[in-house]
C-alpha cells in the first residue's frame, strides 16, 4: 500500500498521511497553491504520495465493530447517485455530488442528494461551488429541515482528489460522511460504503487524513417499500418494464407469498418430527408465536363475522352504483 | 358482485391522443413517495414538476424535482423563479429539462379541482403530452403503488380555450363528466444499472415485506374517511342542484312577470286609447327585470366528475379487493 500527501490550497503547511501500519513517511514541502476564483481547486506538488488507507483498512476492519455514527440509506438516493452516474459527462470517469440529511446521535440519515459538476484531471481537481450552494438553497425550501451531511463520489476507491474535495466539505458540514458507490462494478457488485474523517499522524509533525469505515444500512419508509417491491418486478421482465398491476393480481401474488411460507414453515416442522434437523428452541419459540397470533374463534362466530363484513362492503358497493347513476341522471337534466 | 366501469375517465384506447403510454424511471417514482413521505404530513397535497422527453407516441419521464409549499404570499414570484433556477442547475448536469407534466398527491381520491384543471390546462396548452400524475398515498400504504396519470381529453382543451363555461357552450361541445380526462397507461422501466441496484437491495435489505394487502379489518378508517368523502361530495353536489333548481325557478318565475308586466300594459294602453290619452310609453322591459344569474356549469362538471372518481376508482376498488380477501377466506374453513 501507499502512503502520501495531498497539497492544500492557501495553506503553507501540507499534510502527510501515514501507512497503515504506523510509518510516518519523510517530510518535503510544498510552496503555496494558489486558489482560482470561485472553484476549488488543488494542484498537487509533485513530490506526493497518495493516500489509500480505505482500501488498505477495510479488509482488516470488515470483521471489527466500526467506531461512528451509522449511516441509514434510503434507497432513493443511491438511485439518483446510479442516474447521474449514467448520465455524466464524456471522459468524466467518475461524479460526485452532495448528500442532504439529518444527523442523529448514533446515526446519520440520508435521505436526499444532488450531482455537482467537476472536473477532474491528473493534476487537479476542480468544483462548481456555486452551483452546489445553488442547489442546497433551491433543495432547501422544499425541505427545511434537510441538511448537507457529507459527499458521494462514484467508483471503488478514495483518491487524493477525494481528499480535498472532502476537505471542501468539512467547511460546509461539520464532519461530513463520504459515500462511494462502485457504480462501474469494481468488486463485482455495487457496493456503498461509508467513510469518515479522522486526522492522524505523529503530533508535532504533519498530520495526515484517514477515512474511517462506518456500517452502512438501508431503511424504508413504509410506501418505500412498497415501491421498491414493485420495482423489484422489473428486474425479472426482458424488457425491463413493468406495468402497475391491477388489484386481482396483487392479491394473488401476496396470497402466493404468504402460501410459500406456510409451507417452508410446514416442510421444517415435519423434518423435525421425522428427526431429520434437530429442533432448534428459538424457531420453536418463534413457531409457539406464530400459533398464538391466530385468535381462538369458533368457526360459526367466524362466519358470522365475515357474513357481516361483506353485507356492509356490498351495502357500500350498493350505494356507489346508486350515486353514480345519479350523477348520470343529473348531468342530463341539468347539463344537458 | 358489482361490475367495474370504466366511467368518469375514458381510457385512451378508444381517443386518439398523442401519447399513448407513460414510461416512468424508477427513480422517479422513488422521488414522489419520499416527497410525499417528508413534507406531506401536515398539509394535503404536494406538487412537483416532471421532466423528460417524448418518444414517439409515448412519453417517457425521467426525472422529477418538489415545489415547496404555498407559505408566503409571494408564492407566485417563487414558484416560477425557482423553477427557471431548478431546470437551469439541472441542465448542467446533464439531466433532461424539457417540462414534460408535473405531479400531485391526493387524498383519498379528490384531486378534481378547479386548480387542478387549470393548472393541467395550462400545462397542456404549452406542452402537447404533459400529464398530470396523480399519487395516492393511503392506496399505496395499503399495498399498491397507486399511481395515475391523467390528460384534459380535446374537447375540454376546446372549452378551456374558449373561456366559455356557460350551459350552452359544454351542450355544444357535448362534454359530460365522463369525458374530462382521460387516463394513460404506465409502465415503470429502469435501466441495466438500477437492476444491478435492485438486486443489491433485495440482498442487503433486512426490512420484512408487510402484508398490508391481505389485512381483513375494515375497521382501518380507510373504508370510513372514503365514505366520508363520498358524503361531501355529495352534500357539494346536493347544494348545487339546488343552486340550479333556484335559478330555474326564478327564470320562470321571471318569464310569467313579464307577461303580466306586458299584459298589463296592454290592457291599460288600450284603455288609455279608448279614453282618448296617450299611451304609456313603452318601457324596456329587459332593464326591469334583469334576468337571474345562472350557475357556473363548470363547478357541477368538476363536482360530478370528481365525485365519479372517487366512486370508481377509490372506492369501488377498495372493496372489491376487500371483498375478494374475504372471498378467498370463505373458501378457506370448508
Amino acid at each position: 500500500m501507499v502512503a502520501g500527501s495531498a497539497g492544500r490550497c492557501g495553506d503553507r503547511t501540507d499534510r502527510r498521511t501515514a501507512t497503515g501500519m504506523g510509518g510516518v513517511s519523510s517530510a518535503g514541502r510544498c510552496g503555496p497553491c494558489p486558489r482560482g476564483g470561485d472553484t476549488f481547486t488543488g494542484p498537487f506538488p509533485s513530490c506526493r504520495f497518495a493516500l489509500f488507507l480505505a482500501a488498505a483498512i477495510t479488509p482488516f476492519l470488515s470483521n471489527m465493530s466500526v467506531y461512528g455514527p451509522v449511516v441509514k440509506i434510503h434507497p432513493v438516493v443511491v438511485a439518483s447517485i446510479v442516474d447521474s452516474y449514467e448520465r455524466r459527462n464524456e471522459g468524466a470517469s467518475r461524479v460526485i455530488g452532495t448528500l442532504l440529511g439529518t444527523i442523529d446521535k448514533h446515526s446519520v440519515e440520508v435521505t436526499n442528494c444532488f450531482s455537482v459538476p467537476h472536473n477532474e484531471s491528473e493534476d487537479e481537481v476542480a468544483v462548481d461551488m456555486e452551483f452546489a450552494k445553488n442547489m442546497y438553497e433551491l433543495h432547501r425550501k422544499v425541505s427545511p429541515s434537510e441538511v448537507i451531511i457529507g459527499w458521494y463520489a462514484t467508483g471503488y476507491d478514495i483518491t487524493e482528489h477525494s481528499v480535498l474535495i472532502h476537505e471542501y466539505y468539512s467547511r460546509e458540514a461539520q464532519n461530513p460522511i463520504h459515500l462511494t458507490v462502485d457504480t462501474a462494478l469494481q468488486s463485482g457488485k455495487m457496493s456503498v460504503r461509508a467513510y469518515l474523517s479522522a486526522p492522524m499522524g505523529v503530533p508535532g509533525k504533519t498530520v495526515g487524513v484517514m477515512f474511517t469505515p462506518l456500517s452502512v444500512k438501508y431503511v424504508y419508509y413504509d410506501t418505500e417499500c412498497i415501491g421498491i417491491e414493485l420495482l423489484q418486478k422489473t428486474r425479472t421482465s426482458p424488457s425491463r418494464t413493468n406495468g402497475l398491476t391491477s388489484d386481482l393480481t396483487q392479491v394473488a401474488g401476496s396470497a402466493a407469498q404468504t402460501q410459500e411460507m406456510l409451507s417452508t414453515v410446514l416442510a421444517y416442522i415435519e423434518d423435525v418430527l421425522a428427526g431429520k434437523v434437530t429442533a432448534d428452541n428459538s424457531v420453536g419459540r418463534y413457531l409457539m408465536d406464530l400459533v398464538d397470533k391466530v385468535p381462538m374463534i369458533p368457526a360459526e362466530d367466524f362466519e358470522t363475522m365475515l357474513n357481516s363484513n361483506i353485507n356492509d362492503l356490498l351495502m357500500v358497493t350498493y350505494l356507489t352504483n346508486l350515486t353514480q347513476t345519479q350523477i348520470a341522471l343529473n348531468e342530463k337534466l341539468v347539463i344537458m | 358482485m358489482a361490475s367495474r366501469k370504466e366511467s368518469g375517465v375514458s381510457s385512451s384506447n378508444t381517443l386518439d391522443s398523442p401519447v399513448k403510454q407513460i414510461q416512468i424511471e424508477g427513480l422517479v417514482v422513488l422521488k414522489i413517495i419520499k416527497h410525499y413521505q417528508e413534507e406531506g404530513q401536515g398539509s394535503e397535497v404536494v406538487q412537483g414538476v416532471l421532466l423528460g422527453l417524448v418518444v414517439e407516441d409515448r412519453l417517457e419521464i425521467t426525472n422529477c424535482f418538489p415545489f415547496p409549499q404555498h407559505t408566503e404570499e409571494d408564492a407566485d414570484f417563487d414558484e416560477v423563479q425557482y423553477q427557471m433556477e431548478m431546470m437551469r442547475s439541472l441542465r448542467h448536469v446533464n439531466i433532461d429539462h424539457l417540462h414534460v407534466g408535473w405531479y400531485q398527491s391526493t387524498f383519498y381520491g379528490s384531486f378534481v379541482s378547479r386548480a387542478l384543471l387549470d393548472s393541467q390546462f395550462s400545462y397542456q396548452h404549452a406542452i402537447e403530452e404533459s400529464v398530470v400524475l396523480i399519487y395516492d398515498p393511503i392506496k399505496t400504504a395499503q399495498g399498491s403503488l397507486s399511481l395515475k396519470a391523467y390528460r384534459l381529453t380535446p374537447k375540454l382543451m376546446e372549452i378551456c380555450k374558449e373561456k366559455d363555461f356557460s350551459a350552452e357552450g359544454l351542450k355544444k361541445a357535448a362534454v359530460g363528466y365522463e369525458n374530462m380526462f382521460e387516463e394513460v397507461p404506465i409502465v415503470i422501466k429502469n435501466s441495466h444499472l438500477i437492476s444491478v441496484l435492485l438486486w443489491e437491495l433485495e440482498e442487503k435489505s433486512t426490512v420484512p415485506s408487510k402484508h398490508e394487502l391481505l389485512s381483513l379489518s375494515s375497521s382501518s378508517s380507510h373504508l370510513e374517511k372514503s365514505l366520508q368523502m363520498l358524503m361531501d361530495r355529495v352534500d357539494d353536489m346536493s347544494q348545487d342542484i339546488v343552486k340550479f333548481n333556484t335559478f330555474s325557478r326564478n327564470t320562470s318565475k321571471q318569464q310569467q312577470q313579464k307577461h303580466q308586466y306586458i299584459q298589463r300594459r296592454q290592457q291599460e294602453n288600450t284603455q288609455r286609447q279608448s279614453r282618448g290619452e296617450p299611451p304609456l310609453p313603452e318601457e324596456d322591459i329587459s332593464k326591469m327585470f334583469k334576468p337571474p344569474q345562472p350557475p357556473p356549469r363548470m363547478d357541477t362538471l368538476l363536482i360530478a366528475g370528481g365525485l365519479s372518481v372517487v366512486l370508481d376508482k377509490h372506492l369501488i376498488q377498495c372493496d372489491f379487493r376487500t371483498l375478494l380477501i374475504r372471498r378467498y377466506c370463505w373458501f378457506v374453513p370448508e
